[in-house]
C-alpha cells in the first residue's frame, strides 16, 4: 500500500519529467508486479525514447543511458527520494530535476525502493568434486544471481591440493570471463600450504586483484591445515593486507565421527549432520579467532551455520578481535531437519558443510544477530549438484558432493526473514546484502552504494511482492530447491547491471560474458585501519635486566629430553601434503645439542653461591 | 601411641559442622560423638576453639619430576613434608614420562621412589605422552591392576608431549570405556610454538617472554577444544591448572550446558598474579614460570576464587614442581629453557582460607569441599578420604582460624630459595596435623618418617562422575532413517579422479598427527591413495545414467515433488 508521501511524489512527477524534454509519451510496456494488485501502488513503468534512439535501442532493449525517476534511494546510512541518471555503466547524477541528454530511457519507479545491487560474497560456481562440477556454471549461476537482485558475486577458486594457486586462478578467471553475466571477483582458497606459495600469494595480491583467501580447518588429509600452518598463513596474509576467510569445522573430530557413524550402519544424509554437530563448528570458530587475535589480523568466518558458532563470533567481537561472520541463505532461511527426510534426493539436496543446523530456531537467531550487527554479511555458498551427482554418495554420506542453492533466493530470504519481521530496516538490509561486503572486500564505494561515480548496479525492490520459491521457476539448473514452497515477501522488480536493464517483469536480458572481473586492492581500510593502529600500540618489549650471573645448574651431557619447542621449524604437522616430503626431516634431536650451544656458557656452579657473595640481581631479598 | 582422642573441636565436613569428639585407632576414625569411652593411655588432643577438618588432598603435584636431565628440587620426602606442614595429608602425583617409554615402567619407577620417601598417603595420575594403539593395553593394565584411574593428556609442548585432536578423541574414548578420568593440560601448543619463535626473534629472552608467548586466550581456546572433544566422546573431562579468567569462564559456560567437566585452579593462580614476570630480578621472575602461566591480570585470583566458591570450579591443587634458582638459570638466555613449575603444596590450604573464607566468599564447609571432599569424590577415594566419619582414614587437621602466619622462604619446608607467595599474610593455620592416625605436626614441630605414606589405589567408574556418563551413553544412540534404496540416476564418476577419496578412507591416520612418535612407524602407511579406487568400490554400482530420467518414470523415492 502506498503512503501519502508516495502519492505526493507521483503527483509531482509530471512537473519534473518535463526536464527530460524528449520524452513525449509513454510507449514502453507497463511492468507491474503480479496482476492481482491493481488497486495498490502502481508498478514500475519503463518508457522508451522515440525517434532514432528507439530504433537503435530497441534491438536489445538496452541503452547506455537510463533515468530512474521518482524512486526512494536506500543506502546503508540513510534513504531519500531522488532521481538517478546512469550513463556508461556509472551513476552520473543523483537529485531532482536532473538535466539529462535526449533519448534517455526512463524508468518510473513510482516511489519504490532503489537499492544498490546485492553482492553475494560466497559462491562456488565451478567447484570440482571427483571429476564433476556443480550444475550451475558461471553463466547459469550469475543469471540466477541477477534474477534475485544480486549484481556481483565473489566466487571461490578451489585449487586441487598440490596444484598451483596461480594456474587455478587463471582457469577460474577465464571461465568466468567467458560466461559470467554480472560483475565478479574471486577469492582464492588455500588448499595446501606448500613451498613457493608465498610468492604466488604475493603475485595474486599485487598483480591479480585478489585480496581474500580462504583456509580450511576441516577436510582432514585433504584441505585441512594444522594450527601451526594457520598461524603461518595468517601471519603472511596479514602482511599482504588480505582478508582471511576461514572454513571453520574441526576436521579431526569429523573424521572420527564419520568413521563411527558409518560403522553404526548409518549411510544416509542424516549421517552428514550427525557427524558434524554444531559444537565442532563452534570449536573451530573459537580456535580461528584465538589464532587471529594472537596475530592481530582480521578474520572472516564463511558459512556461519549454527547458533553456537554465531554466538562465539558475537562474544569475540565484544572482546575486541576483528571478526566477521557470514551466514548464508540456507542457514538464514531453512534448517537441517530435512536431513531426516524419507526422500533420499531431498535430504541429499541439503548436504553442505558446515551442515544446516537441525535446531529449527537457528534461522531466527542468525537473523537477529545479523540485524544487530554481530554478523555482517550474507553469502549463499551457492554450489548445487544435481540429484544424479548427489547420488554418488547414495551408499555413503561422506561421498555426497556438498553444496546447496541460494544465490537467487538470498536477497528475498533476508528481506522476508529480517525486514518483513521487523528485525532490521531497509538501510540495514542494504548493509548486510551489499554495503558491508563491499567495505570488507575493498570494493566500496564503487559497489555497495548509490552515489555519483559508483557502478550502475541498481535494483528496484518491491517490498510487497510475494513470491513462492520453487524449483519449477528458479533459474538454477538443479532439480531441487532447498527453499521449495517458501513464500517470501520482497523481490526485485528491475535489476540493472552495469547500467543495463538485465531483469524486468520476470524476464532476463543477459549475454554470456558481459560480467567483468573486478580487481580488489589489499589493505581494505574497513579492516586494516584498526589493525595498523593496534600494531603500533601493541608492540612487545622485554624487561631490561642486568646479566644473570648466579649459579647455573649443569645439565648432564645426554639429557633425556629433546631440545624444546623453539627449535622446531614450521612443522610437517597434521595434514601432510601429498608429496610426502619432510617426514624424516625434523629438528627433533636426541643428541645433547642445545639451542644455545653457540653462546659460550659459564661453567655451571652447582647451587654453591659464587665466591664474593651474590650480586644484587640474583639476591633473594 | 596408636590411640588418639580429639576433644572439644568443631567437626567440619563438606555438608555440615557439629561439635563432637573424635577417637582414632590404628589409623582409622573409630568413634565420633560425645563422652566417648576410650581405652586408657589414649593421647588426648585439646581442640577447643579450633575446627577439625578432613586432611587436605592436593590433587596435583610433580615431586621428583625429571626435566631436561634435572629433577625438581622437592622430592617425595621434602614435598610431602611440606604438604603435611600445610595441612595436606594426601597428594596425587603425576607420573610423567618421555614419549616412547613404557607407562607401566614409569609407574613402577614413581612407586619405587614414593614408597620409600613419601611421608603422607599418595596416589598417582599417569600422563599419556603421544598416543599409539599399544598404549591401550598399558592403560588397561594400569586401571585394572595398578589402582590408577586418571590420565593426563597434553595439548601443549609441541613435538614432545602434544596430542592431536584425533589422538585426544581416541584417548578419551579409551578412557571412557575404562571408566577413568581424562585430564588435560590445556594450552594450544601450535600457537605457543609460533609465539615463542616470534618473541625470541624480537630479542625477548627473559621470563616475561614466557607469559607473552602463552597468553590466556591460548589457554581458553584449548579448554574449549578439549571440552568439545570430550563431549563428542562422552568422556568426563578434568582440566588441570586453570590459570586465567578466560579458561575458567569457558569451563563455567560448558558446565551450564551440561557437560561433565571439572576445573582445578592451583595455589598459584588463586594466590598471586603474573605481574612478577616483569620483575627486574631475574631469579624472582623465573620462579613464577609455570605453564599455563600465572595471568598478568591482577583481578584473576579474585575471579577464580569466586568461581571456586560458587561451584563452577571444584577442586584445588598446587602443581607443586619446584626448581632452584640455579636450575631455573638453565634458561637465563632463553625463556623457553626455564624449567617450569612453582611451589604451592604447603601454602594451598592457607591461601584458600585467606582468599575465600576470610572475605566471606565461602564457608568452612565449602572450604572442606574444595580442598578435600570433591577431590576424593572425583578420584574415587571417598569416603575413605575427604570426610570425618567413622571408618574413614584418620587424616585430620586441627585448624585455627584465628592464628596468622606470613609465608616466607625463610620458614617454608621447601628446597628452593624463592617462594612465590613471599610476604603473603594468611589468617587460618593448621595447628595439629594427623596423618594415618599419627600426629605429624604439633606445636610447630614436624615429626615425619620417610616411607610412612602408603599408596592409595583408586577404583574405576567413580559414581560422582560416571553416573551421568552412563545414563548419557544409553541415551546417545543415534539411528539412521530407514529409506528405500535410492534407484534414480547416478552421475558417473570419472575413473581417474584427481580428487582424493574424502575423509573416511583415511583411517584415523595413526599419528600422522602433529606429534610423530619417535619410532618412525606408520608414516608411509596411510589410507591416502592416489589411485582411482574409492571407499565403496566393493559395492556393486549401477551403471550410471547421466541425469537422464530412467525409462518408466521416476520411482517415488526420488520424486522431486
Amino acid at each position: 500500500p502506498g503512503s501519502a508521501r508516495r502519492h505526493d511524489m507521483l503527483d509531482g512527477g509530471d512537473n519534473y519529467s518535463e526536464t527530460a524534454s524528449d520524452i513525449s509519451e509513454v510507449s514502453g510496456s507497463v511492468i507491474s508486479s503480479p496482476g492481482d494488485r491493481e488497486d495498490k501502488t502502481p508498478g514500475v513503468e519503463i518508457r522508451y525514447p522515440m525517434g532514432k534512439e528507439l530504433l537503435q535501442g530497441q534491438d536489445n532493449g538496452q541503452s547506455d543511458r537510463l533515468l530512474i525517476k521518482g524512486g526512494r534511494i536506500i543506502n546503508d546510512d540513510h534513504s531519500f527520494y531522488a532521481d538517478l541518471y546512469l550513463e556508461d555503466g556509472i551513476i552520473k547524477q543523483i537529485g531532482e530535476n536532473l538535466i539529462v541528454p535526449g533519448g534517455v530511457k526512463t524508468i518510473e519507479a513510482n516511489g519504490r525502493m532503489v537499492i544498490p545491487g546485492g553482492i553475494d560474497v560466497n559462491t562456488y560456481l565451478q567447484k570440482p568434486y571427483q571429476g564433476m562440477t556443480a550444475v550451475d556454471d558461471f553463466y547459469q549461476g550469475t543469471k540466477a544471481a541477477l534474477a534475485g537482485g544480486t549484481t556481483m558475486i565473489i566466487d571461490h577458486v578451489l585449487p586441487e591440493p598440490g596444484s598451483s594457486l596461480l594456474t587455478s586462478f587463471e582457469k577460474w578467471h577465464e571461465a568466468a570471463d567467458t560466461k559470467s553475466c554480472c560483475d565478479y571477483s574471486l577469492h582464492v582458497d588455500i588448499t595446501s600450504w606448500y613451498d613457493g606459495i608465498r610468492e604466488e600469494l604475493e603475485i595474486l595480491v599485487q598483480d591479480k586483484g585478489v585480496n581474500s583467501f580462504q583456509v580450511y580447518m576441516a577436510y582432514k588429509d585433504l584441505y585441512q591445515m594444522s594450527d601451526s600452518q594457520l598461524y603461518e598463513a595468517f601471519t603472511f596474509l596479514k602482511s599482504l593486507g588480505a582478508v582471511i576467510l576461514v572454513h571453520a569445522e574441526n576436521g579431526d573430530l569429523i573424521a572420527q565421527e564419520q568413521k563411527r557413524i558409518l560403522e553404526m550402519g548409518i549411510t544416509g544424509p542424516e549421517g552428514h549432520a550427525l557427524s558434524r554437530p554444531e559444537e565442532l563448528e563452534a570449536e573451530a570458530v573459537f580456535r580461528a579467532i584465538t589464532i587471529a587475535s594472537r596475530i592481530n589480523c582480521p578474520v572472516y568466518i564463511t558459512k556461519v551455520m549454527s547458533k553456537s558458532a554465531a554466538d562465539i563470533i558475537a562474544l569475540a567481537r565484544k572482546k575486541g578481535p576483528l571478526v566477521f561472520g557470514e551466514p548464508i541463505t540456507a542457514s538464514l532461511g531453512t534448517d537441517g531437519t530435512h536431513y531426516w527426510s524419507k526422500n533420499w534426493a531431498k535430504a541429499a539436496a541439503f548436504v553442505t558443510s558446515p551442515p544446516l543446523s537441525p535446531d529449527p530456531t537457528t534461522p531466527d537467531h542468525l537473523n537477529s544477530l545479523l540485524a544487530c550487527g554481530d554478523l555482517q554479511v550474507t553469502g549463499s555458498g551457492h554450489c548445487p549438484y544435481s540429484t544424479a551427482q548427489k547420488a554418488v554418495g547414495k551408499d555413503n554420506f561422506t561421498m555426497i558432493p556438498e553444496g546447496v542453492n541460494g544465490i537467487e533466493e538470498r536477497m528475498t530470504v533476508v528481506w522476508d526473514k529480517a525486514v518483513a519481521t521487523g528485525k532490521m530496516d531497509e538501510s540495514q538490509f542494504v548493509a548486510v546484502t551489499s554495503t558491508n561486503a563491499a567495505k570488507i572486500f575493498n570494493l566500496y564505494p564503487r559497489k555497495g552504494r548509490i552515489a555519483v561515480g559508483s557502478d550502475a548496479d541498481v535494483v528496484i525492490w518491491d517490498p510487497d511482492k510475494v513470491k513462492t520459491i520453487t524449483a519449477k521457476s528458479h533459474k538454477s539448473a538443479v532439480e531441487y530447491n532447498i527453499f521449495e514452497g517458501m513464500e517470501c515477501h520482497g523481490a526485485p522488480l528491475v535489476v540493472i547491471s552495469q547500467g543495463k536493464i538485465v531483469f524486468e517483469d520476470g524476464n532476463l536480458h543477459v549475454n554470456k560474458g558481459m560480467g567483468r572481473f573486478i580487481p580488489r586492492k589489499p589493505f581494505p581500510e574497513y579492516l586494516y585501519q584498526r589493525i595498523k593502529i593496534r600494531n603500533k600500540v601493541g608492540g612487545l618489549q622485554g624487561v631490561s635486566r642486568g646479566m644473570y650471573d648466579g649459579p647455573v645448574y649443569e645439565i648432564p651431557a645426554t639429557p633425556k629430553y629433546a631440545t624444546p619447542a623453539p627449535s622446531t621449524k614450521s612443522s610437517p604437522a597434521k595434514n601432510q601434503p601429498p608429496p610426502i616430503r619432510n617426514l624424516h626431516q625434523s629438528n627433533f634431536s636426541l643428541s645433547g645439542a642445545q639451542i644455545d650451544d653457540n653462546n659460550p656458557r659459564r661453567t655451571g656452579h652447582r647451587i654453591v653461591a659464587p665466591p664474593g657473595g651474590r650480586s644484587n640481581i640474583t639476591s633473594l631479598g | 601411641s596408636d590411640q588418639l582422642l580429639i576433644k572439644g573441636g568443631k567437626i567440619v565436613n563438606d555438608d555440615q559442622s557439629f561439635y563432637a569428639d573424635v577417637y582414632v585407632e590404628d589409623g582409622l576414625i573409630k568413634q565420633i560423638g560425645e563422652k566417648l569411652s576410650v581405652p586408657d593411655g589414649t593421647k588426648t588432643i585439646d581442640a577447643y576453639g579450633q575446627i577439625v577438618l578432613p586432611g587436605g588432598i592436593d590433587v596435583h603435584t610433580r615431586l621428583q619430576m625429571p626435566v631436561m636431565g634435572m629433577t625438581s628440587a622437592d622430592d617425595f620426602y621434602q614435598g610431602t613434608k611440606a604438604a603435611l606442614a600445610g595441612g595436606t595429608t594426601m597428594i596425587i602425583d603425576h607420573v610423567c614420562t618421555d614419549a616412547g617409554t613404557s607407562l607401566l615402567a614409569a609407574y613402577e619407577q614413581w612407586r619405587g621412589s614414593a614408597d620409600s620417601q613419601a611421608c603422607c598417603d599418595y596416589s598417582l595420575h599417569v600422563d599419556v605422552p603421544r598416543w599409539h594403539e599399544s598404549l591401550k593395553e598399558e592403560l588397561e593394565a594400569l586401571v585394572k591392576d595398578k589402582g590408577v584411574n586418571s590420565f593426563l593428556v597434553f595439548m601443549a609442548y609441541k613435538d614432545k608431549l602434544q596430542c592431536s585432536d584425533a589422538q585426544m578423541y581416541e584417548i578419551f574414548c579409551t578412557i571412557r570405556d575404562l571408566g577413568a578420568i581424562a585430564q588435560v593440560h590445556a594450552e594450544n601448543g601450535d600457537i605457543i610454538d609460533e609465539e615463542q619463535k616470534r618473541l625470541l626473534e624480537l630479542g625477548i629472552t627473559g621470563p616475561e617472554g614466557h607469559v607473552l608467548s602463552r597468553p590466556e586466550e591460548v589457554e581458553a581456546e584449548a579448554v574449549y577444544r578439549a571440552i568439545t572433544i570430550a563431549k563428542q566422546a562422552n568422556c568426563p573431562l578434568y582440566v588441570t591448572k586453570v590459570m586465567s579468567r578466560g579458561a575458567a569462564d569457558v569451563l563455567a559456560q560448558a558446565k551450564r550446558k551440561g557437560t561433565v567437566v571439572y576445573g582445578e585452579p592451583i595455589t598459584a593462580s588463586l594466590g598471586t598474579d603474573g605481574s612478577h614476570y616483569w620483575s627486574k630480578n631475574w631469579a624472582k621472575a623465573a620462579a613464577f614460570v609455570t605453564s599455563p602461566p600465572i595471568s598478568p591480570d591482577p583481578t584473576t585470583p579474585d575471579h577464580l576464587t569466586s568461581l571456586l566458591s560458587c561451584g563452577d570450579l571444584q577442586v584445588t591443587g598446587s602443581a607443586h614442581c619446584t626448581f632452584t634458582t640455579a636450575q631455573k638459570a638453565v634458561g637465563k638466555d632463553n625463556f623457553t629453557l626455564i624449567p617450569e613449575g612453582t611451589n604451592g603444596v604447603e601454602e594451598r590450604m592457607s591461601i584458600i582460607w585467606e582468599k575465600c573464607v576470610v572475605p566471606g566468599k565461602m564457608d568452612e564447609n565449602d572450604f572442606v569441599a574444595v580442598t578435600s571432599t570433591n577431590a576424593a569424590k572425583i578420584f574415587n577415594c571417598y569416603p575413605r578420604k575427604g570426610r570425618v566419619a567413622v571408618g574413614s582414614d584418620a587424616d585430620l587437621v586441627l585448624w585455627n582460624p584465628k592464628a596468622t602466619k606470613i609465608i616466607s622462604a625463610k620458614t617454608h619446608h621447601l628446597n628452593v630459595e624463592y617462594n612465590i607467595f613471599e610476604g603473603t599474610e594468611c589468617r587460618g593455620v593448621p595447628t595439629v596435623v594427623i596423618s594415618r592416625g599419627k600426629v605429624v605436626l604439633e606445636d610447630n614441630t614436624l615429626s615425619v618418617t620417610p616411607g610412612a605414606g602408603r599408596f592409595v589405589p583408586r577404583k574405576t567408574f567413580p559414581d560422582f562422575v560416571y553416573k551421568r556418563i552412563k545414563a548419557r551413553n544409553r541415551l546417545a544412540e543415534v539411528h539412521g532413517v530407514p529409506r528405500g534404496l535410492y534407484d534414480g540416476p547416478v552421475h558417473e564418476v570419472i575413473a581417474a579422479t584427481k580428487a582424493v577419496a574424502p575423509a573416511p578412507a583415511s583411517r584415523i591416520a595413526p599419528c600422522a598427527g602433529k606429534a610423530q612418535a619417535p619410532p618412525v612407524r606408520n608414516l608411509h602407511q596411510s589410507g591416502f591413495s592416489l589411485s582411482g579406487s574409492q571407499a565403496d568400490d566393493h559395492i556393486a554400482r549401477r551403471t550410471a545414467q547421466k541425469i537422464i530420467a530412467p525409462p518408466g518414470g521416476r520411482s517415488n523415492i526420488t520424486s522431486l515433488s
